[in-house]
């Protein structure tokens, strides 16, 4: 298995049990994403990342607790909201103030209104 | 501290070994911890945790968030589980792989103090990490040894009577290589030590802060500022010794003098599990900061 | 003594347990002092520290340590013994179960003794039975040599890919661990070419290998599988019994010592009375049973060698003939508050719907924490199962016979 396949194994694609005697002698489990499924659903705020003010330092990226954030040098971070549970850690560390953390139901209306 | 940084967010430490999606609580600073833990020492770890939130928190079979191999263990066991997996590799000549035991502060300062002592004690090649939350966490936050003095627990509704235990005392006491505190909720402190810990042979002690919102009833987005203080306030002093040689780190190496530390309660006020703490309780626990500190500048000068 | 050729050594029972772990080659071992096992892990260490033992021997500071130092060892895919008694085996109960969970193929004897308070060294079966339930293979070694050999077989059957479960073998404290027998030291190279190594990658359920990184132990809701893991141990060690007799078949043709199987009985095909026990003592009865039948009176013996699995196919295989009118059952440790007052003889209500009902059933416990028990208190036993069947009563012994159950000479009256 190589390096970004690992990383990139999700609950789903673990196999099922369909009788006892398929289990093996013991439950071991293999790492993936979502063990505990899309806790981006367990938010109350998002943070929501302003690019123009960012400066690419990537405190948001080494602070964040889940590792749902992800960075690149050149483009700067990117929130995985599938996953993000929302903490807020970022936008406190963030030394540009460029995360804002915003209810998610306001996100919601924002988005009716861009529609 | 700044190339660390560079490191941080080098290609060479892009891979997570603990994977998001899992069931630690919204602003872990253990799982911040792990994480930057894991990144240090690379994907020939296996990792050993006994009874702590951590078993709860890498999720429910047959996933799991950790990508390297990791076994729960019993609550007394993390440093004597260790100690086998370290006595099997080395019988079947396996010696680079690195082992480390992940504990809470009830399996390392209480339950699992025999089996650590022990391990120490032999001269076991591993790390142990006991991330200290102050609390059984993983049980509902009761008071553990590590508790502070007036935190509000299950276990203390009225606030705890004594003082914590100093558990990296108890183990700098032993003959080890290499016993450490870190703010488990600064990751770039975090890399840093084990990074450097990574190929140290023998026993190695890591004694981190870990900042619990729901435990210690603060907004989970504080949880870097919460350990900042704990610092700055000279609660949690940063200090390493390596071969019997003390050194103050950090922020810490200029708050010897009173000074330039903050008043405690500034910590304290910031933290729900402190809010029955009287004026009076202040007073307690600086001068229990106060008198840590003497016993540093004793240890400090001792050596000069 | 060399590894290169086979020699007989008059040696205790502890120290066979130690050759055990040598031959088997044993990787780790993990150890703390206990009395009566104490001579185990010094005579390994013996062993190890002059050079002819290959093995990380660990001296923990505790039987807790121990067993869980046992976990991580046999989870990196390394051959693990242990031995201990006890308290020693009380206070690693927690481990114990750890291993058997985990699946792993860890070997342990125990020098069983009576547990406290008060204290007592002395055999007693209480502590090994105490952990019945543990999901281990449980057998008693009633002589020397079968101590020895037991280990043997005992890696083959835990490592089989089969079984995956840990084995205990127990023996008698001081009577057994004490006491010096000839023992055959089988060469290295035949013990070798009768258990083969352990696997280069493993075992095939779980190893911390980085390569090929597995998380084990996290949880799982009461909903996903957790009851149908269980399921499958209970299982597994059902399914044990064939393997066991097989792994014993392979030791006999090796090395032609027979073990029989996972009960062996002595004079039972005419038997109107059989008397059933584990042990040492399941060995000697049989000089009781030949003095009785001298006497003309028609007994046999069973001699329990596997209690987990439970060998009830086995045992009425046997009980289940015409002849048979009487059973006792007899105990060498305490299971308070139990219908009988003894662990085996609880368990054989099981046996008994299968059998005629017409048959005398006697629990019987004796020699509690080293107690006496000599030839005499044996055919006792027997002349009081006859006595009761014949009488209905049992009339002039030095026995209590309470509530059911026959004390062999407890001093209640």
């Amino acid at each position: 298995m190589n390096k970004s396949k690992k990383q990139d194994l999700k609950k789903e694609d673990l196999p099922s049990f369909e009788d006892y005697r398929d289990l093996p002698h013991i439950p071991v489990s293999i790492g993936v994403k979502g063990s505990m499924g899309n806790t981006g659903e367990w938010r109350t705020f998002r943070p929501v990342i302003n690019l123009s003010a960012c400066n690419k330092c990537g405190f948001c990226y080494i602070y964040c607790p889940e590792g749902t954030i992800k960075f690149d040098k050149e483009t700067g971070p990117m929130v995985d909201y599938i996953y993000c549970k929302g903490c807020g850690v970022c936008a406190r560390e963030c030394p540009k103030d460029a995360i804002t953390m915003r209810r998610e139901t306001e996100q919601v209306c924002e988005n009716d209104e861009d529609d | 501290m700044i190339m660390s940084l560079k490191e941080m967010l080098s290609d060479d430490f892009s891979e997570e070994f603990l994977l998001c999606g899992n069931s630690a609580c919204s602003g872990c600073a253990s799982e911040l911890a792990l994480r930057w833990a894991l990144k240090a020492l690379g994907s020939k770890t296996v990792v050993v945790a006994p009874a702590s939130c951590t078993n709860v928190y890498i999720g429910l079979w047959p996933g799991a968030a950790p990508t390297v191999p990791f076994i729960n263990m019993a609550f007394a066991a993390g440093a004597s589980a260790a100690s086998g997996i370290v006595a099997g590799y080395e019988a079947l000549g396996k010696t680079d792989i690195n082992v480390m035991t992940w504990a809470g502060d009830g399996g390392t300062v209480d339950i699992g103090i025999q089996a650590l002592s022990g391990a120490i004690e032999r001269g076991t090649n591993f790390i142990y990490a006991c991330y200290d939350n102050e609390i059984y966490a993983n049980t509902g936050t009761q008071r553990s040894g590590s508790t502070p003095f007036g935190a509000i627990t299950t276990t203390t509704p009225y606030g705890k009577p004594i003082h914590k235990k100093n558990i990296s005392q108890i183990i700098a006491a032993h003959d080890i290589p290499y016993v450490g505190t870190v703010n488990g909720a600064d990751p770039r402190d975090v890399f840093a030590i084990f990074k450097k810990i990574k190929d140290i042979t023998g026993p190695r002690f890591v004694h981190l802060l870990s900042p619990c919102p729901p435990g210690w009833r603060f907004d989970s987005s504080l949880i870097a500022e919460i350990g900042r203080l704990a610092v700055d306030c000279g609660i949690w002093i940063l200090w390493e010794q390596e071969n019997g040689e003390f050194h103050l780190r950090g922020k810490s190496r200029r708050l010897l003098d009173k000074s330039n530390r903050k008043p405690v309660d500034e910590y304290i006020k910031k933290q729900g599990r402190f809010r029955k703490m009287t004026q009076e309780g202040i007073n307690k626990i600086q001068q229990w900061v106060d008198g840590n500190w003497l016993a540093i500048e004793k240890t400090v000068k001792g050596q000069c | 003594m060399t590894d290169e050729k086979q020699e007989t050594l008059i040696i205790t029972g502890n120290e066979a347990s130690a050759w055990g772990a040598r031959r088997s080659k044993a990787h780790v071992v993990t150890a703390f002092p206990i009395t009566p096992q104490t001579t185990v892990m010094e005579t390994i260490s013996e062993f190890v520290d002059s050079g002819k033992m290959q093995c990380n021997f660990v001296k923990v500071e505790s039987e807790h340590s121990v067993m869980a130092g046992m976990v991580g060892a046999s989870m990196t895919g390394a051959r693990c013994f242990t031995a201990t008694s006890g308290q020693g085996l009380l206070y690693m109960a927690e481990m114990v179960h750890w291993v058997s969970g985990s699946r792993l193929p860890v070997v342990t004897t125990i020098a069983s003794r009576g547990i406290a308070p008060p204290w007592n060294i002395w055999v007693d079966y209480s502590d090994i039975l105490s952990m019945r339930d543990s999901g281990w293979i449980i057998q008693f070694a009633s002589t020397h040599q079968e101590i020895f050999d037991s280990i043997l077989m005992s890696y083959k059957l835990a490592e089989d890919p089969r079984v995956m479960l840990p084995v205990f073998i127990a023996y008698g404290g001081f009577s057994q661990s004490h006491t010096s027998k000839p023992v055959v030291i089988p060469s290295q190279k035949a013990v070798d070419d009768y258990l083969p190594p352990v696997p280069d990658d493993g075992w095939p359920h779980l190893v911390l290998n980085p390569e090929k990184p597995i998380v084990h132990g996290n949880l799982l809701m009461p909903q996903q599988e957790y009851m149908e893991f269980r399921y499958k141990m209970h299982e597994t060690i059902h399914g044990a019994k064939p393997i066991i007799k097989e792994v014993i078949a392979d030791f006999h043709e090796k090395f032609g010592r027979n073990y029989h199987g996972l009960i062996e009985s002595y004079r039972c095909d005419d038997a109107k009375y059989i008397l059933v026990t584990v042990g040492a003592l399941g060995e000697q009865v049989k000089d009781a049973v030949d003095t009785l039948r001298s006497e003309g009176k028609k007994v046999g013996s069973i001699k329990i060698r596997y209690f987990r699995p439970f060998p009830k196919e086995d045992l009425v295989e046997i009980l289940g003939s015409k002849n048979l009118e009487g059973i006792v059952v007899v105990d060498r440790s305490i299971a308070y508050g139990s219908p009988t007052g003894g662990h085996i003889s609880s368990e054989f209500s099981n046996i008994l719907s299968e059998l005629p009902s017409s048959l005398t059933y006697l629990p019987a416990v004796w020699g509690l924490g080293g107690r006496d028990v000599t030839v005499g208190d044996q055919e006792s036993v027997f002349n009081d199962l006859i006595n009761l069947h014949e009488e209905n009563e049992i009339k002039e012994t030095s026995n209590s016979y309470i509530n059911g159950t026959l004390w062999v000479n407890l001093k209640v009256r």
